[in-house]
């Protein structure tokens, strides 16, 4: 992508719409990965609650796939998760293994 | 017709800004500032005019609440001293980044330590590279016109930037002069209605302001913030031309006093260039080619048409009301720099005089004149920075 040059911004850095993060793609900030085992999921929507971004997708009310793109890899989601019969719906996986 | 009055520049700065009626004022006492916004909240209380303001706990937040109300898309003004200038630091280049035409008289004070309460310059000049344009006034008249003209200079669309308007803490603040005042409706003519650029609460718009910008882009942002301070001082001479027609007041970037054919002159900011101009006269009547310059925008400084001023000059000395410790006074720094494009300049020292309130007088202006009279006549420079009036 072509960067602006001085002359082309606005005034004042302002970000003239909304909702203009979504074009920011954070995903590749993360270096653990949560992975959900959706087998000890209970669809409490924790994670969901949890997420400081919106990277847990929730579909038709329950719990769906992650959307690596916006995860940070934070982590909040795994230690919010209360799993099930003690064994967590999400685990975190060190990126690259 | 103008209405001729003895106040303080206090109060014919609150009066300026009665006449202008601004949305917001975030507001925070501080000596000598404190009596400006102690009457403008009177106003208010009086229902004079229907500012919205806000008390707050410190000039940090003063500042702050001026941002936030400025990019809201409110007409905004505030007024600070010293400490409290100090303490809006931060803030001030959040203003000016942000492109926030905020106005802000300041009324110069010295600042701690030790502590002082009294008229220096070096607030203002620590705020100089904050990216606010600055206007600088020799009396209350002075600070009350550039007052009502900041507001023209700072929300000007091709502009947006925040103004300082700066005059003298007590030797000006808290002494009573004779100020011709304009008609309310002539000022609100004259600074129109308040024109927004972004604001945020256009809801049908949405937009962020502070964003983070890394290296990417940070460079290419702060070039453009130079950008526009440089068509400032366009602004400034128009807005002047204005309203030298509707007052009979003609402003510039800086008063040349007979400067045309000086020999010698002074460059000497605010209050005490009033003081000069008294012995500038009785060395003319000596035969004395004596002239001064005063500055009045210092920032954006206009380096060009300055050096033109003095370029016919044989020695200046720029005289400093505040200190760059084991550097220039800042104005000596400006001007020098100013010079130093010139294949001939004149002879150039530099005077610190009256920190901390120190009574600046004629006596003082004639040492320097008599010192500059004996360089402009071969005598050498003994040395480039002095302190006058300072005990052994």
């Amino acid at each position: 992508m072509k960067q602006k040059g001085w002359k082309e911004l606005v005034e004042g850095s302002v970000i003239l719409e909304g909702g203009s993060a979504v074009k920011f793609k954070t995903g590749s900030w993360r270096a653990f990965r949560p992975v959900w085992k959706e087998e000890n999921c209970i669809h409490c929507l924790f994670c969901w609650v949890y997420c400081p971004d919106m990277a847990v997708k929730v579909k038709d009310g329950k719990r769906a796939e992650f959307d690596y793109d916006y995860c940070k890899g934070c982590g909040i989601c795994e230690l919010e998760c209360p799993g099930k019969k003690g064994k967590k719906a999400i685990v975190m996986v060190e990126e690259g293994k | 017709m103008a209405k001729v009055v003895a106040v303080t520049g206090n109060e014919a700065v609150a009066n300026a800004l009665r006449q202008i009626n601004p949305d917001v004022c975030g507001v925070y006492p501080i000596t000598p500032q404190t009596d400006m916004m102690q009457r403008y909240a009177s106003y208010v209380s009086n229902g004079q005019v229907d500012t919205e303001i806000i008390l707050v706990e410190s000039e940090h937040s003063s500042m702050s609440a001026c941002i936030g109300a400025s990019a809201a898309g409110g007409r905004v003004a505030t007024a600070t001293s010293s400490q409290g200038l100090a303490l809006m630091w931060e803030m001030l280049h959040i203003a000016s980044g942000d492109r926030l035409p905020i106005i802000m008289p300041v009324v110069n004070r010295a600042l701690s330590a030790p502590l002082n309460i009294h008229g220096d310059h070096s607030d203002g000049m620590g705020a100089r590279d904050t990216g606010w344009v600055q206007l600088w006034s020799e009396n209350g008249q002075e600070a009350y016109d550039n007052t009502i003209q900041a507001f023209r200079i700072g929300e000007h669309m091709d502009i947006r930037l925040p103004v300082m308007v700066c005059l003298d803490g007590f030797i000006i603040s808290h002494s009573i002069e004779r100020i011709e005042y304009l008609e309310d409706a002539e000022v609100k003519d004259f600074v129109g209605e308040f024109r927004n650029l972004y604001p945020l609460l256009d809801l049908d718009k949405p937009k962020s302001y502070g964003p983070l910008i890394l290296t990417d882009l940070y460079h290419e942002y702060k070039r453009a913030q130079h950008e526009v301070m440089m068509k400032v001082k366009d602004v400034v001479l128009e807005v002047a031309k204005d309203f030298e027609k509707m007052s009979g007041r003609k402003y510039g970037l800086f008063e040349s006093y007979r400067l045309e054919d000086a020999d010698i002159a002074l460059v000497i900011l605010n209050s005490a260039a009033g003081t000069s101009k008294d012995v500038v006269d009785e060395f003319r009547s000596k035969g004395i080619k004596a002239g001064l310059l005063k500055p009045r925008l210092f920032r954006p400084f206009p380096y060009e048409e300055m050096a033109e001023a003095l370029k016919n000059t044989k020695a200046v000395c720029v005289m400093d009301r505040a200190d760059s410790f084991g550097g220039y006074g800042p104005l000596f720094m400006e001007v020098s720099s100013a010079l130093y494009q010139l294949k001939e300049k004149p002879a150039l020292i530099n005077k610190i005089y009256g920190l901390g309130g120190r009574d600046y007088l004629p006596s003082h202006a004639e040492l320097v004149l008599n010192e500059l009279n004996e360089i402009a006549h071969g005598e050498k420079i003994r040395a480039v920075k002095e302190y006058i009036a300072v005990r052994e």
